[in-house]
């Protein structure tokens, strides 16, 4: 194709596009989070997320950030992302306690134990799996997998049915008081449309949380997983996370 | 939409939270599929099994079951226009509804749900009854004055033909519906099971033996009702029950109970002998939060109980009135078991955490939408519906009316 069939081609499909938008058609991400940086082409990138645990020291304030960012209500029971505190025992035993629950007030460590050997902490967040369950139950297509990788939610078509939030086997899904709509990490979709880091990313102090594009060859995240031994939260059901964990210890869920 | 989160939800949450065992996903503390969810597959699986017992008299022919078809039927009816209502009532955007019609997702075990409702519905339900009642209803227009004969008139559609040709056909024609109703029914309620049982996340519910346990248990649940309608209707009445009729009933009823009881056991035997990752949280969940529910209330009172009275009415020949008892009494005890194996699914699927680590609790609201007064609403509404339908629709008016007409 020469440039003047291209400009041909394109001036015959430009109406046409406009009479197609007048349709009522699924969700795309443009219309959820606002117009993305103009030379923003979705086909170019996969999105996801290294978590490398040895780093994390459990301060919130990822979890602030994401709460103030996205508007996440701060009632104790809504979490787009949170930490996870484990502290295993001499005898294997291991307890788990989620550290986010009272972001206001900062985080006392726990009572001096003898018998835990050691302790770490996990972030936790959608893992905008790659074969997400969530999407597949969806009843009328309001969560969907955008062309980037991300797992959205278009808050004016979900019914509020919460299947998505059953099919989950993360926990990464709440159920909006406000909006009465699913609700879920986005990766700050917002953001990294427009080359900015997702907000939890962005405020991470000891750089436990790599935000990258898996198409990307020089990127972060890429360089993430070539250094590193990497797992993934529950594999065996297949949902193909895109949160990637360094130094994952074999009992957490 | 924007607002403050209501303060009534708060405090649930805030209830529930204080009763977290172990640990749990934080977002996990509010139960996010609640009573009404509970009742939408029990008014589902009465719908479905009333309609195979009515079905055994139309396609196997099991003449003994005849006195109670109708009834069967009105009661399949009168729980489905009810059955879609809690679904509707449990939704964040009741009004987006209308989405699950006009733009189905296909890959969700949910969006056909809607289809398959109203095929049953108006493909199955609606044009069976019609031609059963036709001819009753044209004599009935006939008969009456007013409004009534305006009102019969538009039910009967204004068919006005009663040659022997005619009532052939609709005879024909609803036996063939009731053919296609059976696959229907049993679509219908398997259906709701593998909304559940396709669920990978949740062990409690992921199990491909869910839809077969809801289809039995349905069928229970849908001859135990009929069977306590029946001798309902025959004490309101004052009128001899037709004996063979509720003996035939019995014994369906007991085998279904051992095929449902077989399934359930065999479920559970299965988990226990795999014992997979989820065992641990799920012996802790049966043996703690569901205790009450399911072992003392689903198993011992709603399965077993029944099981040895009907096993006892047919081994040991009593009386008729203590037989009625005993099927009174067996009918109500299933109903309840059944109630609670719908609990049992539906909510202690959300009492463990998918961590594995931990169990939750679930507070029942009393007032508001999903409540117990809405649940009670809506578990009564059959019953008035029913009511309506049986003033308007006489099951034994062709026997009073036109003893000719019989089958």
């Amino acid at each position: 194709m020469n440039k003047r069939e291209f400009l041909q081609q394109v001036v015959a499909f430009l109406p046409a596009a406009g009479l197609l938008r007048m349709l009522p058609g699924t969700a795309e991400a443009k219309e959820l989070v606002g117009a993305p940086a103009n030379d923003y082409d979705p086909t170019r990138h996969w999105y996801g997320m290294g978590v490398d645990v040895d780093r994390c020291i459990g301060c919130n304030r990822c979890v602030e950030a994401c709460k103030a960012e996205n508007g996440v209500p701060d009632e104790p029971f809504y979490f787009r992302t949170w930490i996870e505190r484990y502290s295993v025992r001499a005898d294997g035993e291991t307890t788990v306690e989620c550290i986010s629950t009272r972001p206001a007030q900062p985080e006392q460590a726990p009572p001096e134990d003898p018998a835990v050997v050691r302790t770490y902490f996990v972030p936790k967040l959608c893992n905008q799996c790659a074969h997400p369950p969530c999407v597949q139950v969806c009843p009328v297509g309001a969560t969907f997998q955008t062309v980037d990788g991300v797992v959205l939610v278009d808050e004016k078509r979900c019914i509020g049915c919460r299947y998505c939030i059953q099919a989950c086997p993360y926990g990464a899904r709440y159920l909006n008081p406000i909006t009465r709509t699913a609700d879920k990490c986005t990766f700050c979709y917002h953001r990294i449309t427009k080359g900015l880091l997702p907000a939890c990313v962005e405020v991470c102090p000891t750089q436990a949380r790599i935000f990258g594009d898996m198409k990307g060859r020089a990127d972060r995240l890429v360089r993430f997983q070539r250094v590193n031994m990497i797992s993934v939260l529950k594999p065996d059901l297949n949902t193909e996370p895109k949160v990637l964990y360094a130094h994952l210890d074999g009992e957490v869920r | 939409m924007s607002g403050a989160i209501p303060e009534s939800l708060l405090e649930q949450l805030g209830h529930q939270l204080s009763q977290v065992v172990g640990f749990i996903y934080p977002n996990e503390v509010e139960t996010q599929w609640a009573i009404l969810i509970v009742v939408y597959p029990y008014l589902t699986g009465i719908v479905a099994g009333a309609f195979i017992l009515a079905s055994l008299v139309k396609v196997f022919n099991v003449v003994e079951v005849q006195p109670i078809y109708r009834l069967a039927l009105l009661t399949a009816l009168a729980f489905m226009l009810v059955a879609g209502m809690p679904l509707q009532l449990h939704l964040g955007h009741p009004e987006r509804a209308y989405e699950i019609f006009f733009t189905p997702q296909p890959t969700s075990a949910m969006a056909m749900f809607g289809f398959v409702y109203l095929w049953y519905l108006l493909g199955i339900l609606l044009i069976e009854i019609w031609f059963e009642y036709r001819q009753q209803l044209v004599l009935m227009a006939q008969k009456s004055r007013g409004l009534m004969k305006g009102i019969y008139g538009a039910l009967s559609l204004f068919s006005k033909d009663l040659s022997p040709e005619a009532l052939a056909f609709d005879h024909r024609a609803s036996k063939l519906i009731t053919i296609i109703g059976i696959p229907s029914a049993f679509l219908l309620h398997g259906y709701v099971g593998f909304i559940f049982g396709s669920v990978k996340a949740n062990p409690w519910w992921g199990s491909v033996l869910m839809p077969i346990v809801f289809l039995m248990s349905a069928i229970v649940s849908g001859i135990a009702m009929v069977m306590f309608l029946y001798i309902l209707l025959s004490l309101v009445r004052n009128e001899k029950l037709d004996m063979r009729c509720l003996d035939k009933i019995g014994l369906f009823l007991l085998v279904a109970i051992i095929v449902d009881f077989a399934l359930e056991a065999l479920d559970y035997i299965h988990r226990l002998y795999q014992s997979e990752e989820s065992i641990g949280i799920l012996s802790e969940l049966v043996s703690s939060r569901l205790f009450t529910s399911l072992v003392v209330v689903q198993l011992l009172l709603g399965m077993l109980l029944p099981l040895l009275i009907l096993v006892l009415v047919r081994s040991v020949r009593f009386n008729e009135e203590l037989r009625k008892l005993l099927y009174f009494t067996s009918s109500l005890l299933i109903l309840l078991g059944i109630f609670s194996m719908r609990w049992n699914v539906v909510i202690g699927g959300q009492l463990y955490s998918k961590s594995f680590r931990g169990l939750m609790a679930y507070k029942m609201e009393i007032t508001g939408i999903e409540s117990l007064m809405t649940a009670l609403a809506l578990l009564a509404l059959p019953f008035l519906i029913l009511t309506v339908l049986f003033l308007l629709l006489p099951p034994r008016w062709m026997e009073r009316n036109a003893p000719t007409a019989a089958h």
